[in-house]
């Protein structure tokens, strides 16, 4: 099992997003506010033709493999992850043009029971909000450089799913097999 | 020629930094600065096949040949989400 190595974390509480309008795309450790990211993506044009709202929200979960989760540890490759939740928004374009999406990561400790991630998408009716919500989030699983570190009754360990790359058709495809199912 | 070497996560642990200064010859890729990591660092070399790379955060292959000041990232199987 893996030794924990403490990081040097800031005292201060986790900054807000302050001013009226939250940017589509972040990564922090400002806790999330699903409602004000979708208060984002409904002032964009076009608002008035959208049907449907499909928010999927990530929550840390107390348990995993069979250990009793305490809480998790997150970070980042900030500017790479930022890029990589564009290309998200991009492929969702391409693959369902009318839907738009907004997308959240929190990073630092997050408790049992805190969302971790936020996507919003919008689309003129249900169906492709749900796929292209779906989708973005087997997106993030597999190409974000995210990491959660998990702490556990007994230890701690890194949890590493998939290589992350964008250009495996594959993976994609997957993702789009997924949210269509 | 030197290039800043970015670690995450577990491949973070098993260098002891997150952040590293390397030399390297002209025309080196960055699969060459990979090899001599694990030379260095004999844990990461079970990670050749599962890492992620990137190139002033875009990612890149392993045969990308890198430039003076370029930052190199080693990314292990990512768990966002």
């Amino acid at each position: 099992m893996a030794i924990a190595v403490r990081l040097t974390r800031a005292a201060q509480p986790p900054r807000r997003y302050t001013g009226p309008v939250i940017p589509l795309f972040a990564i922090g450790p400002a806790p999330l506010e699903v409602d004000r990211i979708a208060a984002a993506l409904a002032g964009a044009a076009s608002a008035d033709a959208d049907g449907a709202v499909v928010t999927f929200l990530g929550l840390v979960r107390n348990h995993n493999m069979g250990r009793r989760v305490r809480y998790l540890e997150y970070e980042a490759y900030e500017p790479l992850a930022l890029k990589a939740f564009e290309r998200i928004a991009r492929e969702v374009e391409e693959r369902w043009p009318d839907a738009r999406l907004a997308l959240h990561h929190r990073l630092g400790r997050l408790d049992v029971g805190e969302a971790s991630v936020a996507i919003v998408v919008r689309s003129p009716h249900r169906g492709n909000a749900y796929a292209a919500c779906r989708y973005a989030i087997e997106r993030v699983k597999q190409i974000v450089p995210v990491w959660k570190r998990e702490f556990f009754d007994g230890g701690d360990v890194w949890i590493e799913g998939a290589t992350a790359n964008p250009d495996d058709e594959r993976a994609r495809a997957e993702a789009e097999r997924v949210a269509c199912a | 020629m030197r290039v800043t070497v970015r670690l995450f996560a577990r491949l973070r642990d098993i260098a002891g930094a997150s952040e590293l200064s390397r030399d390297t010859t002209p025309g080196a890729t960055i699969g060459e600065i990979w090899r001599d990591l694990a030379r260095e660092f004999p844990e990461l070399a079970g990670y050749e096949r599962s890492i992620s790379t990137a190139v002033n955060a875009d990612y890149a292959r392993m045969d990308r040949v890198v430039s003076e000041g370029d930052e190199v990232a080693f990314l292990p199987p990512v768990s966002g989400g």
